[in-house]
This record gives C-alpha cells, structure tokens and sequence, in this order.
C-alpha cells in the first residue's frame, strides 16, 4: 500500500508510531499528482512547497508531543475556500489573480491543526454547475471514466480524492454540489445543516443555502473533518451556536431500532434501472443491520428544482455584484467611463453559466417579477421544509439516491442548462430544507461508474447520518474499490 | 414568450452586462424555457403561506462592540486593479 492510499486514521496511526514522516507523506502524494493530474486535472493550483513546509513543520509537532489527528495530513481545498497568500478564483477568470489576504475560518482551523495544504482544486465557476464544466480553468475529468464528468461543482474536490491526490478534501454544497460529485467518483461526501460550519471567506453564491462539507476516502475521514470544522463562528452569524460532539464517538453505534423513510417522490419511472438496483441492495443490507423501513412522501419534491433556480440565482445576482471591477478581480482597463468599466469587466470576467444566472436572478429580483417569483419560491420553500419537518415526526433518516443516473459524458447536457439543472432533483431539497445529507458508495454501473446513496437526517442529525454511514460502509466493500487510473 | 429580447436588454442593464448580441440571442431563448418551467410553481396555492428566507430559526446575533484590528491598507490594497496611494483608483466617474 502506497502511502497516498491511505485515510487519515490510517495514515494518523503511522504517523503517530513514527513509522512514516508527513515529509514522506506529502512527498507521495505530491508524486502521486505528477503522476495522474494530467490526466484528471483536479487542480487550478498546486502548491508544493507551501506543502513540504507545513509537512516540516507538522514532523516539528508530532516529534514535539503536540499531536492532533489532522498534524502532518495532506489536504487539498476547493477553489472557493480563501486562503492567504495563496491565489483563489472560485474557477472564475474574474478573480484569476485574486491573492486573498486572510483565511476562511474553515481554514484558519484545519490550520491550527497542522494539516498541509496540497493545493487548490477546480471546480463550477462560483459553484454554478453541477459537472465541474463551467470552470474558467478547463473540465475535471472523472477517474473512473475519463469521458464522463466528475460531477460537480466540487468536481475537483471529489475526482482528487478517487484518483488518490490528497487525504482529504473539503467542497461546499448549494444544491448538491458536495453530494453529486462525491456519488460520482465514489467518496463519501456530506452537507451539514445549515449553521452547523462557518462560511466566513468562503465565497459566496447563495448565501442562504451554501454549506461547507467534506468530502472523503470513508466515513471515519468524514466524522473527523466534521469535527474539526464545525462550530459557531462569530465572523458568521448564521452559524450556530450548538456544542460540536466528537462524531467519531458514535460511528459504531449500529442501526437496529433505527427508522428509515424512503419517499415515494424519489422512487419515480426516470430512475436508471442500475440505481434503482443498488438502492434495493442498500435497502436489503439496512434491514440485514436491523433498520426499519417506513414508506414516507415528501409531496412538493417536484417543485424543489424551480425553487432552488429562483431562490439561487437571485442570491447570486445580489452576492456577485461586488465583481465590478473597483477593489478586486478583473478590470476592462479601456473602459471609458465608470459604467462602461463595471459593464465591460462583468461581461469579459464571468463566463456563460454565471451570466445566465445572474441574468435570471435579476429578473426574479426586479421590478414588477419579484411577488411572481422570487417571494413566490420563498413560499415554495416553506412547503417543501414543512414535507421534511413532517417526515422526521415518523423517520428517524431518509434513504434515496443521490442523483437520477450515474455520471454523464462531458459535453452531454453543456448546451441545455434546463436538463443540466435537473441532474440535480434529488440533493437541492436537501439545501432548500436546510437540514443535513449524505452521499456514501452504493454500487457500480455496468459501465464502471460509481452509484451513490443519499441518507438525509433531521436539522443537526449529522451522528445518526454518520453512523448509519459508517453501519453500511462497514458491511458493504463499495469503498474499497480504486478507480483504475 | 415568457421574455422578450427587449426584456433582456433591460435585464442585462441591470446586471451590468455588455452582453454581445449573440449572448443576448441565446439568454433570450435559455430564459425563457427556464421561465416557462418555473411558472409550474403557480400549481401550488400559497395563499396564507408564510416566505422563508432563512433555513434555520434565527434571532438577532448581536456581539460586544470591541475594537479588533483589521487587515490594514495594504492588504486591502493588494488585488486593486489600479490604485494611487492609499485609494482604488477608477475612470472618471463625472463627465
């Protein structure tokens, strides 16, 4: 076993007996990237000698007592996460040169921990996509098939992770964008409640439903980033102010007694035969482990797609107009006037998907559409928490697929953004509910792609989430299977 | 037609948008079967139904009023695109 193969408690216990350094470590994983990164493009950059010198000082640390689970861990971080001194883009050519000044709190803390930071990796422009297509940078492609998209917007975050270019990594989710890739390479990936992690320099598309999550090699990697991420954060007030539990604690607490709902909304005629297949398997294994499973409905589920594209973009039209071209990122600097200069910079700095969505976002938004749409799908919201609210009076989880098929080719859906939108049905629920899910490895294809299951827990349920996560992936060998790359 | 190309000029105006005649061309067409699909949310009645802005149950987050440093001038300075001493400098805004 290579030692960018492993996870981080594998590789924690090595480092801990002192059997590896995290010099060594890093220095495998950054071979590793040399290696296949031409043939995934995971990254917009790379960062190695940021890398071997957080691995210095991480030995430093651990020969010096002072070790944490995370000291001398190789992490690797979506695009959209500032980090200081460090370029990040948000895969935008608007902010292709954007050195921030001061870390995400996210980072601040995975920091303070001694991780070292790999580098940065692609994803949608702004998170806008679900396909990892729309980067200003070029596509991720998928390691299980380097023909089919990794999923996205995270694309970057969870193809690194299947091709073994980092230990971990975090994504962040606004309609799916942690949970789709993650189903799609193969990883396990999750969306905290809303509050539960701060999005301090975390730069924003739809602040009302962005999330910051991990995504992992397996359950036990994602209760340990949960865990150091979560919490209230004072430089963000939608962050709550709830203890944070040591998820790791409950893992192998078991399922029996446990009450699952699998709403009939998601179990429709378009689900691919294959994912229908392996939500049965994961049913049949659940039920093996002692779960009980209630038929539930989740009735407004077929409206969750127009909500989220009116409620998103209109955040997004009222996040992105900081990009004028004043204080940061991209200038047209033959721009005659002031208005010219903002007008100019937008059109050339953001590319298509990004236009479409603040196009369609200002329109919800202006004058004489906003009581038609925008407060329209802010009701349409209400309905679609109240479905959730009511389900967890009977279930304690709920089961369905991540997504309606396994990953589609690259270039299939780039030129209908309706059907592109749509890939998205089962995760954006989820965000507009703003309660907790969970994408963990179900099955394959016929093909070889990965097929991911979603369990969604109650606001803040995220140790029943991961506990039931950690029940299957302990009875099931999903996980342990590599992408041939 | 849900949107008229002439909406969309003014749309684009409002975004601060220089969109080419072809971007306008195909926003108009893509808006408008996106705006066409949306409209399946007049199926539901919300009459009496309450907006939800906010996922999460939230009261004001008030905090002491310290004084805490900032990042400082320079730093704040460092991704201007032009800049004259301690300002972003920008086009004449005054004709």
């Amino acid at each position: 076993m290579q030692l960018y193969e492993l996870t981080i408690h594998e590789l924690h216990a090595k480092l801990k007996t002192g059997e590896v350094s995290s010099v060594e470590a890093t220095r495998s994983i950054l071979d590793r990237i040399d290696a296949v990164e031409d043939k995934v493009h995971a990254f917009i950059t790379i960062t190695p000698e940021e890398a071997m010198q957080n691995a210095a000082a991480a030995d430093k640390r651990i020969a010096a007592g002072e070790m944490d689970i995370l000291t001398g861990i190789p992490v690797a971080l979506k695009d959209i996460f500032l980090t200081s001194g460090i370029r990040t883009t948000s895969a935008s050519r608007i902010l292709g040169n954007f050195i921030p000044p001061y870390d995400a709190t996210v980072v601040a803390k995975l920091r303070e921990r001694g991780i070292v930071l790999i580098g940065k990796l692609n994803q949608d422009e702004f998170a806008m996509g679900s396909s990892t297509e729309s980067s200003y940078f070029g596509v991720t492609r998928n390691p299980w098939n380097a023909d089919h998209i990794p999923g996205g917007s995270s694309g970057g975050s969870a193809a690194c992770i299947a091709a073994r270019q980092a230990t971990t990594t975090l994504g962040t989710d606004t309609g799916g964008s942690i949970r789709q890739p993650a189903a799609h390479c193969g990883c396990v990936g999750l969306k905290p409640t809303y509050g539960r992690v701060s999005r301090y320099g975390v730069i924003a598309y739809a602040s009302s439903l962005d999330q910051v999550g991990p995504i992992t090699r397996d359950v036990t990697d994602c209760a340990i980033m949960l865990g150091a991420i979560a919490g209230h954060d004072p430089k963000d007030s939608t962050s709550v102010e709830l203890p944070v539990p040591d998820y790791t604690q409950t893992l192998a607490n078991g399922v029996k007694g446990l009450r699952i709902g699998l709403p009939r909304e998601y179990f429709i005629e378009g689900l691919d035969p294959e994912v229908k297949k392996a939500m049965d398997e994961a049913i049949a294994t659940y039920k093996g482990l002692g779960a009980e499973f209630v038929e539930i409905s989740l009735p407004h589920t077929d409206y969750a797609v127009a909500t989220y594209y009116l409620i998103a973009t209109a955040e997004a039209s009222s996040n992105l107009a900081r990009y004028d071209g004043v204080r940061f990122g991209y200038r047209n600097s033959d721009a005659k006037g002031l208005l010219d200069m903002y007008m100019l910079s937008r059109d050339e700095g953001f590319g298509a998907e990004v236009k479409r969505r603040i196009m369609i976002g200002t329109y919800a938004l202006s004058s004489g559409y906003y009581d038609a749409y925008y407060l329209k799908a802010q009701k349409v919201r209400t309905l679609i928490m109240e479905d959730f609210t009511r389900a967890f009076g009977k279930v304690d989880l709920i089961l369905t697929p991540v997504t309606p098929t396994p990953a589609f080719r690259i270039g299939e859906k780039t030129s209908d953004p309706l059907q592109m939108y749509l890939s998205d049905i089962f995760t954006i629920p989820v965000n507009l509910a703003g309660t907790c899910g969970m994408s963990i490895p179900a099955g394959f294809s016929s093909e070889g792609l990965p097929i991911g299951l979603q369990l969604i827990g109650s606001p803040f349920g995220e140790e029943t989430l991961l506990r039931a996560a950690y029940a299957f992936e302990q009875n099931t060998l999903w996980h342990k299977r590599k992408a041939k790359i | 037609m849900k949107i008229t190309r002439k909406e969309v000029d003014h749309v684009a105006r409002l975004a601060r948008l220089e969109l080419t005649e072809a971007e306008k061309e195909i926003y108009t067409g893509q808006m408008d079967s996106i705006l066409a699909y949306v409209d399946k949310l007049n199926e539901l009645d919300t009459e009496g139904v309450l907006p939800t802005s906010h996922a999460v149950p939230m009261e004001n987050a008030f905090r002491e009023d310290e004084a805490v440093s900032s990042i400082g001038t320079d730093n704040a300075l460092l991704n201007a695109p032009d800049r004259s001493d301690s300002f972003f400098r920008v086009p004449q805004v005054i004709e």
